[in-house]
C-alpha cells in the first residue's frame, strides 16, 4: 500500500508535478497496480545479471561533431553558444 | 584526536574521443557546444556506445595499484535531475565496478612509508559545465562540450591521517596517472576530488568541489580546523556535505542544496556486461615513479631527494635522462634546483624545454667554458626566449654574443686593480684581517665582470694582488 | 530511378502526425515505396513527436538507422505516424494528438501503441510501415486493424534513433498487408549498426517459403486460458488446424512463467521509462521550459503540463519500483521472473520450432472503453512475453470475430524470424488457396 503522501514524494523524485486534486486518483490506481504486482512475491532465487553482448567496444577514433548550429537547434532558448537553462543556485 | 580522510577522486582520462561517443575530447580551446553529438546532447534516440580505450587506461591504473579486476562489471544509470545532466541520468559503474581492492605507497607525517588502501575504481561520463548568470533573472548557460568525457573515478579507504597526507596521496598518484599516460594533469579540471573527514569518533564530513589538488590540503586543513575547535567548544560535528570555496579557502554547508538522493541505480539497458580481467596479465607496465626513483639513485648516483624530485613528473623524468649521461650529478643539480624554479618562476612546463639546447648549456657548465652565473643567465635567455615563441639559439651563441665566456684571472687583473684601486678602505680592512671585506671587493669585480669569472678564482687573484701591495 | 512521391492522403482515421506531401526517393529494393513511419522512430528534418505535446516541434539532426536504410533502399518517407504518448498503451488513445481510429470500424480502437502505422496500412494509404513494439506494440495493432506485424529477435534491428521507452525490450519491426511485404521490409532494415551496442550482426536476408512440412508447433496452454475471449481462441485454433494441413504438427507446451509475465513487464517497462523519460525536460528539445525559475521547479511544472496522464503514471510507477527500499521487491524480483520466462521459453523450444496463439485476448474496443489502467495493462498479456524473452514474434490475421480481425501470433527461437515469416505466410496463402 502507499499512501497520498508516498505519491508526493514519488512525484518530487520523478520531477513529474502533481496536482492535489490529482493525488487521490494517482494514489488509488497505484495500490491496485502494486496489488496486481503481488505475483512477483512468489518469485524465488535471485536474478542473474542481465547479460547481454559483453564487450561492445568503439575504437578511440573521433568522428565529427554536429556545428555549434545543429546542436542550439532544437533548444528552446540560447545565449551566446550557451544552452539557456533554470538557475540552480 | 585522529584525523581521518578518505579520498574520491575523478580523473579525466586522456582518450581522444568521448566515453560514449565520437566526439574529440580537445575542447578546452573551443566555443560552447562545439563538441557535441546526438549521444552527449542526449538527443532521444541516440544510443551509447563504449569507448575500448577508457578501459584499457582504467585496466592500466586497476593493475599500476595492483587492484583485482572483476571478473564481470557493468554500467549503471544513475538517476537525477540537473541542467548539465543531458539524459537525466549518468551512465556509472555502481555494484560492479571495473576493479576494486588496490594500494599506493606513500610517506606518512613522520616520513615512514605508509599503505593507503584503494576502495575500487570505476568509469563514469563527466557532466556538461554550468555557467551561473547571476543579477535580476538567474538562469544557467549550459556548455555540454565536457558531456560524456570519461572519467575514472577512484575510491580511497579512509586511511590518510593528515591533510598533509592526503596531499601526498594525491601528489603521488597524479604521478602514478602520468607515468601511465592516462591523464593529462595540465588540462584544467583534469582532476577533481571529493574528501570524506573526521576527527575520530565524530560525524563524517563530505568536502566536495575540490577542483585542484592543491586546494585539498587547503580545504581539509580548513576543515579540520573547524571540526576541532567545535569539539573544543563542546559542540558536535555535524554528518553534513559541505562545499570548497576555493577562492575564500574555506568550506561552506551545503545544507538546504542538496536533498536525500535516492539515484535509483539499475543496469544500464543500452550497454551490456564488461568481462576483461583476462586481459591484466598481458598488459606492461611502464616503469613507476617508486622504481624510477631508485633506479635514478643507483643508475646516477644522484641523492634521494634529486631522485624524488625529478621522478615527480614523467617528463622531467625523461627531460633529466636526456640530459644526464656526461655528467648525472651536475645535470641532477641543473634540473632539479635550479631549472625547475627558473620554470615555476615563468609558469612553464618542462615540454616547452629543448633538452638538446640544456645539454649543450651543460656541456659548457662541465667544461668550465662558462661559470655557473654565467649558466644561469644563459638559461635565463633561452626560457625567456622559449616562453616568448621566439626560436632557443644555441648556448654557445648566447655565451658568444653576450660576451659570457669565463674569464681568467689574467684577463681580470686590470679590472681587479682598478677596483682595488676605488676602494682603499675595503683593502685596509683586508688587510686588518676583516674577512668581509674580501667578498666585498669580489663582489665589485663579479659586477664589473658580469659573473664571467669564478668567485673563488677570484678570491685568489684578489687576495695576491692586494698582498703584492699594488696600492 | 528516383524522384518525389506526393502524398496527400485522406487520413480520416487520424493515423498521422506528420505527412509529407512530397517525398523524395531514389532507387533501390523499395524504389518509391511509400513507408509510413511511427513517431517515434527519428527521422532528420522531419518533426518527432513521440505521440507527446512535450516533443512539439523537435526536428531530429539525424536519421535513424532504419530510416537511413530506408531511404537508401529507394523508400520515400511519407509521414510520421500517430502512436500512444511514448508508445505508453494499447490504444493510440493516450495520443496526444487524438486517438486513431481503427480502419475496420472506426468506433473502435486500432490497437497500439503503433496504431496510427497499422491504420495507415490497413486504410491502403500506405503499403508499408515501421512500428517499434515493447510489450506488443506492433502485434496488438497488427491483429485489432488485420495487417500483419512482426516484432523481430531483441538486438536483430538497430535501435539507433528509436526514442527509447523501455529499451530491454523493444524493436523496431515492419508492419504491412501481406507477409512478403513485411518480409521485405525485415530486410532492408535488419542490417547491423555498431551504434547499438545491443546488437548482433545478424542480418535478415530471406524470402517467404510456404514449405513447411515438418514444422513443429507448440501450443500453450496459457495463451488459450482465462481472460481470452473463446471465440478469439477458436479462430485461432482454426488457424492452426491450416498450419497443420500444411504438413506441420503440433505439440503441447507450456510457459509457466506467464504468471508472472505482465506483472514483470510493467515493472521493468516503467522501471526503464522512468530513466528514459527523465531527459524531456524543455532545455535542449521541446517546447521551451520557464528559465525564470529553480530547475525542479521549472522541470515539474513543464512536466506536468506537456506529459499526458498514462505518461506521468508510469514514470512515477517506474520510479517508486528503483526506489529506495522497494527495488529489491519489483525491480530485482521482475529480472528474476523474467529471466524464468526466458527459460520457460527456451525449454519448449527444444521440442518445437515456432509457438503458436492468438496475438491478442479479444478483438478490438470500442474507443474509451477501457480507462482504467490495470485493465489496459491487461491486453498486454499474450504480447509482453516474447519481449520479455527478446524472441521475434509476427501477428498475422486470421479471419473476424463480428467482422473485427483476429490475429494469429507465431513465436519462434532468437534470431529465428524466418521460420516465423514462413509458417506466417504458409498459412496466409494456404488460406487464400
Amino acid at each position: 500500500m502507499v499512501t497520498e503522501s508516498d505519491i508526493e514524494h514519488i512525484a518530487e523524485l520523478a520531477d513529474i508535478g502533481i496536482s492535489r486534486d490529482e493525488v487521490p486518483e494517482f494514489t488509488r490506481q497505484f495500490n491496485a497496480i502494486l496489488e496486481y504486482f503481488e505475483i512477483l512475491d512468489t518469485v524465488e532465487g535471485e536474478s542473474a545479471p542481465a547479460g547481454g553482448i559483453t564487450n561492445a567496444f568503439r575504437d578511440d577514433e573521433p568522428r565529427p561533431c554536429l556545428s555549434q548550429e545543429a546542436a542550439l537547434a532544437n533548444a528552446g532558448s540560447t545565449e551566446d553558444g550557451f544552452i539557456k537553462a533554470p538557475r540552480v543556485m | 584526536m585522529k584525523t581521518i580522510v578518505g579520498l574520491e577522486i575523478h580523473v579525466q582520462l586522456a582518450t581522444a574521443t568521448k566515453l560514449f561517443c565520437g566526439c574529440s575530447t580537445d575542447y578546452r580551446d573551443d566555443g560552447p557546444n562545439t563538441h557535441c553529438c546526438p549521444i552527449c546532447l542526449g538527443l532521444p534516440g541516440s544510443l551509447p556506445r563504449l569507448n575500448r580505450k577508457a578501459v584499457e587506461y582504467g585496466l592500466l591504473v586497476a593493475k599500476a595499484l595492483d587492484m583485482r579486476v572483476l571478473e564481470e562489471s557493468d554500467f549503471a544509470r544513475k538517476n537525477y535531475f540537473y541542467p548539465d545532466l543531458a539524459k537525466a541520468y549518468q551512465i556509472t559503474q555502481s555494484d560492479r565496478p571495473l576493479a576494486v581492492e588496490g594500494t599506493v605507497e606513500i610517506e606518512d607525517d613522520e616520513g615512514h612509508e605508509k599503505i593507503v588502501r584503494i576502495t575500487r575504481v570505476h568509469l563514469e561520463e563527466d557532466p556538461g559545465r554550468l555557467v551561473h548568470v547571476a543579477g535580476a533573472s538567474k538562469y544557467s548557460l549550459v556548455d555540454y562540450n565536457r558531456s560524456g568525457i570519461p572519467l575514472l573515478e577512484i575510491v580511497t579507504e579512509p586511511d590518510m591521517r593528515s591533510p598533509q597526507e592526503a596531499r601526498r596521496f594525491l601528489n603521488k598518484l597524479r604521478t602514478i596517472l602520468e607515468y601511465l599516460g592516462v591523464f593529462d594533469g595540465e588540462r584544467e579540471g583534469a582532476l577533481r576530488v571529493d574528501a570524506n573527514i573526521s576527527i575520530e569518533g565524530s560525524a563524517r564530513v563530505e568536502v566536495k568541489n575540490i577542483s585542484s589538488y592543491k586546494g585539498v590540503e587547503k580545504a581539509l586543513t580548513f576543515e579540520a580546523t573547524r571540526q576541532r575547535n567545535l569539539l573544543r567548544r563542546g559542540q558536535t560535528v555535524a554528518r553534513e556535505t559541505r562545499h570548497f570555496m576555493e577562492g575564500r579557502g574555506i568550506t561552506t554547508s551545503a545544507r538546504g542544496k542538496e536533498e536525500a538522493h535516492d539515484y535509483r541505480y539499475f543496469p544500464d539497458p543500452d550497454l551490456g556486461p564488461i568481462r576483461v580481467a583476462d586481459r591484466v596479465a598481458a598488459i606492461d607496465l611502464p616503469e613507476l615513479p617508486t622504481a624510477r626513483k631508485n633506479r635514478f639513485m643507483a643508475q646516477y648516483g644522484i641523492s634521494l631527494n634529486h631522485a624524488r624530485t625529478l621522478t615527480g613528473d614523467p617528463r622531467l623524468a625523461d627531460f633529466y635522462e636526456h640530459v644526464a649521461p656526461a655528467d648525472p650529478i651536475l645535470a641532477a643539480t641543473w634540473a632539479a634546483d635550479i631549472l625547475l624554479g627558473e620554470l615555476n618562476y615563468r609558469n612553464m612546463s618542462i615540454a616547452a624545454v629543448p633538452a638538446d639546447r640544456i645539454r649543450e648549456l651543460l656541456a659548457l657548465l662541465r667544461a668550465e667554458t662558462i661559470t655557473d652565473a654565467a649558466g644561469v643567465q644563459v638559461l635565463r635567455e633561452m626560457l625567456d626566449a622559449c616562453a616568448a615563441g621566439r626560436p632557443c639559439e644555441k648556448p654557445a651563441d648566447i655565451v658568444k654574443r653576450e660576451g659570457l665566456a669565463r674569464a681568467t684571472g689574467d684577463d681580470f687583473v686590470a679590472i681587479v686593480q682598478a677596483v682595488i684601486a676605488s676602494n682603499p678602505q675595503a683593502v685596509e680592512d683586508y688587510r686588518a684581517g676583516k674577512k668581509g671585506a674580501l667578498n666585498f671587493i669580489v663582489g665589485q669585480v663579479m659586477k664589473e665582470t658580469r659573473g664571467r669569472a669564478d668567485p673563488r678564482e677570484l678570491g685568489r687573484i684578489v687576495s695576491e694582488c692586494i698582498e703584492k701591495g699594488g696600492v | 530511378m528516383a524522384g518525389t512521391l506526393d502524398f496527400s492522403p485522406d487520413d480520416r482515421y487520424n493515423a498521422f502526425i506528420t505527412t509529407c506531401s512530397t517525398a523524395p526517393f531514389s532507387g533501390g529494393a523499395l524504389a518509391g515505396i511509400a513507408v509510413a513511419v511511427k513517431d517515434n522512430i527519428s527521422t532528420a528534418g522531419i518533426e518527432t513527436t513521440c505521440g507527446s505535446r512535450i516533443l512539439e516541434g523537435y526536428i531530429p539532426p539525424y536519421d535513424a538507422y532504419v530510416v537511413e536504410l530506408l531511404r537508401r533502399e529507394g523508400a520515400a518517407i511519407v509521414g510520421k505516424t500517430n502512436m500512444d504518448e511514448f508508445g505508453m498503451g494499447s490504444t493510440t488513445e493516450t495520443s496526444a494528438f487524438g486517438p486513431t481510429k481503427n480502419p475496420v470500424d472506426p468506433s473502435r480502437v486500432p490497437g497500439g501503441s503503433s496504431g496510427g502505422s497499422a491504420a495507415a496500412v490497413a486504410a491502403g494509404l500506405v503499403p508499408m510501415a515501421l512500428g517499434s513494439d515493447t510489450g506488443g506494440s506492433i502485434r496488438c495493432p497488427a491483429a485489432f486493424c488485420g495487417v500483419v506485424g512482426l516484432k523481430p529477435t531483441y538486438g536483430r534491428v538497430s535501435r539507433y534513433g528509436l526514442i527509447a521507452y523501455a529499451s530491454s525490450l523493444e524493436q523496431v519491426g515492419p508492419m504491412a498487408r501481406t507477409v512478403e511485404d513485411v518480409s521485405r521490409v525485415m530486410s532492408v532494415i535488419a542490417r547491423y549498426d555498431p551504434r547499438d551496442a545491443t546488437m548482433f550482426d545478424r542480418p535478415y536476408d530471406h524470402r517467404p517459403s510456404a514449405d513447411i512440412g515438418g514444422l513443429r508447433v507448440g501450443i500453450p496452454g496459457e495463451y488459450f486460458g482465462e481472460g481470452v475471449d473463446p471465440r478469439v481462441a477458436k479462430k485461432v485454433r482454426d488457424a492452426i488446424g491450416v498450419i497443420e494441413d500444411l504438413g506441420a504438427s503440433t505439440v503441447p507446451v507450456s510457459i509457466p512463467g506467464m504468471r508472472y509475465a505482465l506483472a514483470a513487464y510493467y515493472v521493468i517497462c516503467t522501471a526503464e521509462a522512468s530513466s528514459n523519460i527523465a531527459r524531456f525536460d524543455g532545455v535542449r528539445y521541446g517546447p521551451a521550459v520557464d528559465t525564470r525559475k529553480s530547475w525542479h521547479e521549472a522541470y515539474q511544472d513543464i512536466r506536468q503540463e506537456k506529459l499526458g496522464p498514462e505518461v506521468r503514471r508510469r514514470v512515477m510507477l517506474g520510479t517508486f519500483a528503483l526506489s529506495a527500499g522497494y527495488a529489491g521487491r519489483y525491480y530485482a524480483k521482475a529480472l528474476g521472473a523474467r529471466q524464468k520466462i526466458r527459460q520457460d521459453f527456451e525449454r519448449a523450444f527444444r521440442d518445437v520450432d515456432v509457438i503458436a496463439g492468438p496475438t491478442m485476448p479479444t478483438v478490438a474496443f470500442p474507443l474509451g472503453e477501457r480507462t482504467d489502467p490495470v485493465s489496459m495493462y491487461l491486453s498486454d498479456i499474450l504480447t509482453a512475453p516474447a519481449n520479455l524473452a527478446g524472441i521475434p514474434a509476427i501477428s498475422v490475421p486470421c479471419g473476424r470475430v463480428d467482422g473485427l480481425p483476429v490475429g494469429l501470433q507465431l513465436m519462434g527461437r532468437q534470431f529465428e524470424e524466418e521460420r516465423i515469416i514462413d509458417a506466417a505466410y504458409a498459412y496466409e496463402q494456404g488460406v487464400k488457396a
